[in-house]
C-alpha cells in the first residue's frame, strides 16, 4: 500500500496573508451586512412576505449540498477502496466541514432572531424535516471529524473504512434531508416532486467537487507541490461525469413537470418566460454551468489546469445560479388559489413576485464562501491536511499495474 | 362587557347573556363558553364560513382586524404584514369577478406546524393554528410550506402593539381567529365588522358542535375549501366560488 | 416541553446578586435600592398579585409558567398574566414599564438582564383596563 506524506503549509509567505486578509476582509463585510440587516430588519433586504428565503438562502443551501459532496472524494478513497484518492481524503474531509460551517453560518445568520438560536437546539418539533436537519448537520460533524481523525491518527487508521462508510451514507442521508426542505413544500408546484432528493445528491457530487478541484488546484500549487497528470485526469473525467448526470436529472425534472399540465404554467415560467429565473436558468445553469464546462472536461481543452480551473468555477457558478432558480424562482411563481381562477390582491396573489438581491444579503451569502474557505486555509496551516506531493509516481505506485 | 358576559356564562345563564347582545350580531355557541382558567379541549373545533355570494366590495372585515390586532404597515406593501386581505376571483373562461377575504385558513393538517422546526407553530386543542412568538426563530419555513400565503413576516421594528396581541420584528405571524377574544366568549373581529359594517357573509362557531349555527349552516348546502386537493381540512369553508 | 432552565437560572442568579447588593449598598447608593424592589409609584392596586419577596426571585418563572399555558391552553387567568404586571406597575405619567424611571427596565438595567418581553408585548397599560384586585382569586377586570 502506498503511504502517502502529509504536511502543513508554512503560511509565511505574503500570499498566504494576503489571502488570509482577502478572505478576512469578506468576513468583516458580511458581520457587518448580518449586524445591518439584523439591526433594521429584513425590510432592507430584497426579501419580502413573497420570497421569504433569498440570496443569504441560495447560498447557505449551495455550501451545505456542497459539503456533503466535498466528502465524496474521501468516501471513493475508504469506502470504495481506491487507493489513487486516499491521499486526497484528508482535504475532502476538512472541506466538508469547512463548507457546512460556511452555509450553516448564513442561515443561521439570516434568521429573524439569530440571538433564538438555543431555542432551535432545545425545542424540536420532530414532525418538522427542517428539525432533522439541525440534526444531519450537527451529527455531520461530528462524523466527519472522526473520520478525519481515523485517517490521521496512525493508530487508528484501521477503523478508517468503517468510519468512512459511516459518514458517506451521513452524507447521503444529509442531501436527501436538504433537498427534503423543499419537497415537502406540496403548495409550491416547483418544489411538489420527488425528483428533487436524488437530484440533489447528483447536484452535491458536482458542486463539492469542483470546489474541492478550485481549492486542490490552487493549494497544491501556492503551496510548490506536484500534481501528476493521473490524479489530475481522474477528478476532471469525474467531474464531467458529474455535471453531466446533473444535466440529466434537470432535464428529467422538467420533462417530467411538462408532462403535468398543472405545472405547465411553472415550467413556462422558469423556461421561457420568466425574465430573471429564466436567463438565470439558460445562462447561468446551462449554458456556464454545465454546457461550457462539459466542452472543456470532455475536449481537449481539459489537459490545460487552467481551463480545468475554469471549469470547475464555471460548475460552481452555475450551481449558485440553480439554487437561485430553484430557490427563488419557485417562489416567485404564485400560487393557484382557487382552479381555473385568476387571482388578484393587495398581498400580490396571483402575480409573480419581484425580487432583487440587495447588497447586504449578497454579501452575507458570500461572507459563507470565504468562512468556508479561510477555515481551510488556516487548517491547512495548523495540521497536515495536504499530500506532500500527488506527482504521478508518488500518488498510485500501482496504478500502472491496474 | 366581556367579563360580565363570561361570568354570566360561568353561571350559565346563556340565554340572559345571549339576550342582551345587540341583534344581528353572531355570538359564540354559549354552551361552549370556558372560564379562564380552563383549558381549551379538542371537543371544540373553531371555524368560519364566508357566503362569496354576499361578500362584495368592501373590506370591512380587514379594516376591523388589522385595528384589533394592532397590524401596522409602513407603506412598504412588499413586506408589510397582511393578517386577512381581500382577493379578487376572475374566472378564467367567462371573466365573471368574486371577492373575498383570505386569512389563515386554521387548516387541521397544517403545513407550517409539519414544517417548523422548534414547534413555534402549533395548533391548539380546539383548531386555532398559532404561532407561539416566543420560541418563534424566523426562519419563514413555514411561510415557504403555507398554500394560501396566510403569513407575514415582521419585517421591521414594531412598537405600541395591542396588550393582547403581542408581535415583533423577525417572527412570523398570521391570523389568530382573534384567539383572544375567542378565549373570553367574544367572536373574531372580521365577523363582527362583517355583520356590523359589512354584507353579513360570515359565520363563526364550533364545527363539532351539531347544534351551532355554522354547523348548521355547512350541513344545509354547499361549500369548499380553499385548495381542497391538498387535503387539510381548513377550518375557513367557502361557499359559492 | 422543555423550559429554559438555564437563562431563568442565570437571571434568578443576576437578580440575587443584585438584591443582595441593594440590600447592602451605601448610603451614596440610596437612591438604587428604591429603584429595585417593586416599591415603585404603583397608580392601581396596593399589593402585588404575591409576596414582594417572592415576585423579586421568581417574577421571571411566573410569567413564563403563564405564558405558556396562555399561548397553548388558552388560560387566560390575569393574576400572573404579564399584561396584569404592565397594567399595575407602569408609570402613571408615561404609562410605561420600561423608559428611565420605568419599573421593570430601571431593575433590569441596574442588573444587565436583557428583557425580552416588550420586543413583542406593549410595555404601556393598557387604557381600557378599569381595576385589578390583588388577592382575590383570579383578577378581576372590567372593560367597557
Ligand atoms: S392556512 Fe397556512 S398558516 Fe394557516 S394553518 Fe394552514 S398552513 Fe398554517
Ligand atoms: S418562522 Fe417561526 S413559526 Fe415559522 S417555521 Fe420558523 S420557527 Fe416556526
Amino acid at each position: 500500500m502506498a503511504q502517502a506524506h502529509f504536511d502543513t503549509i508554512e503560511g509565511r509567505s505574503l500570499g498566504f496573508y494576503a489571502l488570509l486578509g482577502i478572505l478576512g476582509a469578506f468576513l468583516l463585510a458580511a458581520g457587518l451586512a448580518a449586524l445591518y440587516m439584523e439591526h433594521n430588519g429584513h425590510w432592507v433586504t430584497g426579501m419580502s412576505n413573497q420570497i421569504v428565503w433569498g440570496t443569504p438562502h441560495v447560498f447557505a443551501v449551495f455550501l451545505i449540498v456542497a459539503a456533503s459532496g466535498a466528502l465524496n472524494v474521501a468516501s471513493i478513497a475508504s469506502v470504495f477502496g481506491r487507493q489513487l484518492y486516499k491521499p486526497l481524503a484528508r482535504l475532502s474531509g476538512l472541506l466538508a466541514i469547512a463548507l457546512l460551517t460556511g452555509g450553516l453560518i448564513v442561515l443561521v445568520l439570516d434568521l429573524g432572531r439569530p440571538d433564538r438560536l438555543i431555542e432551535a437546539m432545545t425545542y424540536y418539533n420532530f414532525k418538522s424535516i427542517f428539525a432533522w436537519n439541525i440534526f444531519l448537520y450537527i451529527g455531520f460533524f461530528a462524523v466527519v471529524a472522526v473520520y478525519l481523525w481515523m485517517m490521521m491518527e496512525r493508530r487508528m487508521n484501521d477503523y478508517t473504512r468503517p468510519a468512512g462508510i459511516f459518514a458517506f451514507l451521513w452524507r447521503l442521508t444529509l442531501t436527501t434531508g436538504t433537498g427534503s426542505i423543499f419537497g415537502f413544500l406540496v403548495a409550491r408546484d416547483a418544489y411538489d416532486t420527488a425528483v428533487l432528493a436524488p437530484m440533489f445528491i447528483i447536484m452535491s457530487f458536482s458542486y463539492g467537487l469542483a470546489i474541492f478541484m478550485v481549492v486542490l488546484l490552487a493549494a497544491m500549487r501556492w503551496s510548490g507541490r506536484e500534481l501528476g497528470d493521473v490524479v489530475f485526469g481522474r477528478l476532471r473525467n469525474l467531474l464531467g461525469v458529474f455535471v453531466a448526470a446533473v444535466l440529466y436529472f434537470v432535464t428529467v425534472y422538467h420533462l417530467t413537470n411538462l408532462y403535468i399540465t398543472q405545472r405547465h404554467g411553472i415550467e413556462g415560467f422558469i423556461l421561457l418566460h420568466g425574465g430573471q429565473f429564466t436567463q438565470m436558468f439558460w445562462i447561468g445553469q446551462i449554458i456556464l454551468g454545465s454546457v461550457i464546462p462539459l466542452v472543456i472536461l470532455f475536449s481537449r481543452l481539459g489537459q490545460s489546469r487552467a481551463m480545468v480551473m475554469l471549469a470547475s468555477l464555471l460548475v460552481i457558478l452555475g450551481g449558485v445560479a440553480q439554487m437561485y432558480v430553484t430557490i427563488i424562482g419557485g417562489q416567485a411563481y404564485p400560487m393557484p388559489l382557487v382552479p381555473g381562477k385568476e387571482a388578484s390582491s393587495s398581498f400580490f396573489d396571483g402575480v409573480v413576485a419581484s425580487y432583487a438581491p440587495s447588497l447586504p444579503e449578497a454579501i452575507l451569502g458570500i461572507g459563507g464562501i470565504a468562512l468556508a474557505l479561510a477555515m481551510v486555509v488556516v487548517a491547512l496551516k495548523i495540521l497536515p491536511f495536504l499530500p506532500n506531493s500527488l506527482a504521478d509516481a508518488d500518488a498510485d505506485p500501482h496504478y500502472k499495474a491496474t | 362587557m366581556s367579563l360580565s358576559r363570561r361570568e354570566f356564562i360561568g353561571i350559565g345563564g346563556a340565554a340572559v347573556a345571549g339576550m342582551a347582545l345587540a341583534p344581528g350580531l353572531r355570538l359564540v355557541e354559549l354552551a361552549q363558553a370556558r372560564s379562564p382558567d380552563e383549558a381549551v379541549t379538542s371537543l371544540q373545533r373553531w371555524g368560519l364560513l364566508v357566503d362569496i355570494g354576499k361578500c362584495h366590495d368592501c373590506d370591512a372585515c380587514v379594516t376591523a382586524c388589522h385595528e384589533e390586532n394592532g397590524v401596522t404597515g409602513h407603506g412598504r406593501p412588499a413586506t408589510d404584514p397582511q393578517w386577512i386581505r381581500k382577493v379578487t376571483l376572475k374566472d378564467k373562461q367567462s371573466g365573471y369577478v368574486q371577492t373575498l377575504p383570505v386569512m389563515c385558513q386554521h387548516c387541521e393538517e397544517p403545513p407550517c406546524v409539519d414544517v417548523c422546526p422548534t414547534g413555534a407553530s402549533f395548533k391548539r386543542a380546539d383548531g386555532i393554528v398559532l404561532v407561539d412568538k416566543h420560541i418563534c426563530i424566523g426562519c419563514r419555513y413555514c411561510m415557504m410550506a403555507c398554500p394560501y400565503k396566510a403569513r407575514s413576516f415582521v419585517h421591521e421594528d414594531t412598537t405600541d402593539q395591542k396588550p393582547q396581541v403581542p408581535r415583533g420584528k423577525g417572527t412570523v405571524e398570521s391570523c389568530t381567529l382573534c384567539v383572544h377574544r375567542v378565549d373570553v366568549g367574544k367572536i373574531p373581529a372580521c365577523v363582527k365588522a362583517c355583520n356590523k359594517d359589512g354584507n353579513k357573509a360570515m359565520v363563526f362557531g364550533d364545527l363539532k358542535d351539531p347544534n351551532s349555527d355554522i354547523r348548521k349552516q355547512l350541513a344545509a348546502g354547499v361549500s369548499t375549501q380553499l385548495r381542497p386537493d391538498l387535503n387539510l381540512n381548513t377550518g375557513v369553508r367557502y361557499r359559492g366560488i | 416541553m422543555i423550559r429554559k432552565r438555564k437563562s431563568c437560572l442565570a437571571i434568578v442568579v443576576a437578580l440575587l446578586t443584585v438584591v443582595g447588593f441593594a440590600s447592602s449598598a451605601p448610603a451614596s447608593e440610596a437612591k438604587k435600592p428604591e429603584r429595585i424592589g417593586p416599591t415603585v409609584k404603583i397608580h392601581r392596586g396596593e399589593k402585588c398579585v404575591e409576596d414582594t419577596e417572592f415576585m423579586r426571585r421568581n417574577h421571571m418563572k411566573v410569567i413564563l409558567h403563564q405564558r405558556d399555558e396562555t399561548m397553548h391552553q388558552g388560560i387566560r387567568t390575569t393574576k400572573h398574566s404579564l399584561k396584569n404586571c404592565v397594567d399595575c406597575h407602569a408609570d402613571p405619567k408615561t404609562n410605561s414599564v420600561l423608559d428611565q424611571e420605568g419599573f421593570c427596565s430601571s431593575c433590569h438595567e441596574f442588573a444587565s438582564v436583557k428583557i425580552d418581553c416588550f420586543s413583542c408585548h406593549t410595555d404601556k397599560r393598557d387604557k381600557n383596563a378599569v381595576a385589578v384586585a390583588p388577592f382575590k382569586g383570579v383578577a378581576k377586570r372590567v372593560q367597557p
